[in-house]
């Protein structure tokens, strides 16, 4: 109980100090900085009134965010293959790196040992559903161009991307390492269709041993630039 | 002849009060109404004052240059991707150029075109921010999302939510924190960090033993925010933390965490 009137005691103290040492127009309440001294400068004749000009301009349409959806197969380690389906968010920082979210869903099937024991069952059939989230840096590897017919060509990328997130798989959520490669086809500037290759790596002692899993994925998809 | 003025064409709106009410209404705006109809009026017109302007197949320095536009002609900007100008050429002719190029461009009453961008001063006076870390917290994975609210360059007030992801037990916390930085305007900015809040741990279905516990937590720690490029940065810190426990000893956990942010 003490270190928690010791904790409440430091925030207030740190709001208090910190306030102190920058309070000028904390939430506003501030004094204002005092006005500069208007009696005007003895020898000034003229008056530089110069008019700023206000101009309103329409805001330039901003794309840097991407968001789609996907429908694909993937391999659940020991469980089987099912479609694969998920929603994405990307940001694009610079022409190169982006950064992305991922949160997608499939089915497990039976393992071997299930299928061949007849009966038994080694989780539930709602603990079956695998449903993942994943936050990926992206890098735009290899910029592009392919081109149909004689008239017509569209941009692409085939990017790398990499990182973290958790799985809800088997009764817990597993800390999950993602890793992948995607081809991004521009159809128009501001509409892709995406091929993304995805192997999602956690840690599963389901069946005895702890191992790490390969889960691999495939999917297709579309996404909108806004 | 008067010095031509320089004005800053706005990409975003400028951050008011309501932005977060104002982003969430454009982006379901932008979603429900994409408008690929826009009066040509919309657009931003802009004259070329260098000798040419070079314009690329893609939003990218790899992409080849495939049409010049001399100086005097006037192009429209259509859209804006990371650094980089969607514009079409009075002869329709559309194609992408980076900042650079554009930043030499002329408005029609001869005025020179600022395109905004966020920089290093954003970087300390901006309002918002939010990210995303990844560590160790006690031996356990963590996942960390977090809003952040400066109250001024010194002070701000954050709200973290994570998950905890270990090999005995899952769980998530929940906490607010109040983030003091000595020296905002350094590129590598140090910050010190106060908190409270709940964690709520529950065991893996493979541990028999162990129950669902939701205990309070307190926590100091410091850290680093440093500046990347544009609206980004980098950040990594340490907290460390008593969770009151309903038991007799109070548990200390040390977490370690990097990740990256942005701010706007």
């Amino acid at each position: 109980m003490e270190s928690r009137f010791r904790v409440l005691f430091l925030i207030v103290a740190m709001i208090g100090l910190s306030g102190c040492a920058a309070t000028k127009n904390l939430f506003g309440f501030g004094n204002e900085e005092a006005p500069p001294p208007t009696s005007e400068a003895p020898g000034q004749v003229i008056d530089p009134e110069v008019e700023r000009r206000e101009i309103k301009e329409p805001a330039i349409d901003r794309e840097d965010f991407e968001i789609g959806g996907y429908v694909g197969i993937m391999s659940v380690e020991d469980f089987g293959t099912d479609v694969v389906y998920g929603v994405r968010l990307a940001y694009h920082i610079t022409a190169g790196f982006f950064v992305e979210g991922t949160v997608g869903r499939t089915e497990a099937g039976l393992t071997s040992f299930e299928e061949l024991s007849g009966g038994a069952r080694l989780i539930t059939d709602s603990q079956r559903t695998f449903t993942y989230y994943n936050l990926n840096l992206g890098y735009n590897i290899l910029p592009g161009e392919v081109f149909i017919g004689e008239g017509r060509a569209y941009n692409t990328n085939l990017y790398l991307i990499a990182g973290l997130g958790s799985t809800r798989f088997a009764g817990d959520d597993r800390f999950t390492v993602n890793v992948g490669a995607g081809y991004r086809f521009l159809l128009s500037d501001s509409i892709a269709l995406h091929l993304d290759f995805r192997d999602h790596l956690f840690d599963i002692d389901l069946l005895g041993e702890e191992k790490t899993a390969h889960n691999l994925e495939g999917h297709l998809g579309f996404t909108v630039f806004f | 002849m008067s010095e031509p003025s320089i004005t800053t064409i706005p990409s975003t709106p400028p951050p008011t009060k309501s932005a977060w009410f104002g982003c969430l209404v454009a982006v379901v705006l932008q979603i429900f109404l994409t408008a690929p109809v826009q009066a040509a009026d919309d657009y931003r017109t802009v004259a070329v004052a260098d000798p040419y302007l070079e314009l690329r197949t893609g939003p990218g320095s790899g992409y080849p240059i495939f049409h010049v536009v001399d100086r005097g002609e006037s192009v429209d900007i259509l859209m804006q991707r990371t650094d980089w100008y969607l514009v079409r050429a009075l002869n329709g002719k559309e194609g992408w150029v980076d900042r650079a190029q554009m930043e030499l461009t002329l408005q029609p009453d001869g005025d020179q075109v600022s395109f905004e961008q966020a920089k290093i001063d954003d970087f300390t006076d901006a309002k918002w921010e939010t990210g995303i870390l990844a560590g160790d917290f006690g031996g356990a994975n963590i996942i960390s999302l977090y809003g952040g609210y400066s109250l001024n360059p010194y002070v701000s007030l954050e709200v973290w939510g994570s998950q905890i992801l270990g090999n005995f037990s899952n769980g998530w916390m929940g906490s607010v924190n109040v983030v003091h930085e000595a020296w905002p305007d350094w590129r590598v900015s140090p910050f010190f960090t106060l908190g409270a809040g709940v964690i709520h741990t529950e065991p893996k279905s493979t541990i028999i033993q162990g129950e669902d516990r939701t205990d309070q937590i307190g926590h100091v720690g410091a850290g680093f925010r440093i500046y990347a490029t544009r609206r980004f940065l980098l950040r990594a810190e340490y907290k460390s933390y008593v969770v009151f426990t309903s038991r007799d000893e109070n548990e200390e956990v040390e977490e370690w965490k990097v990740g990256f942010a942005f701010f706007f």
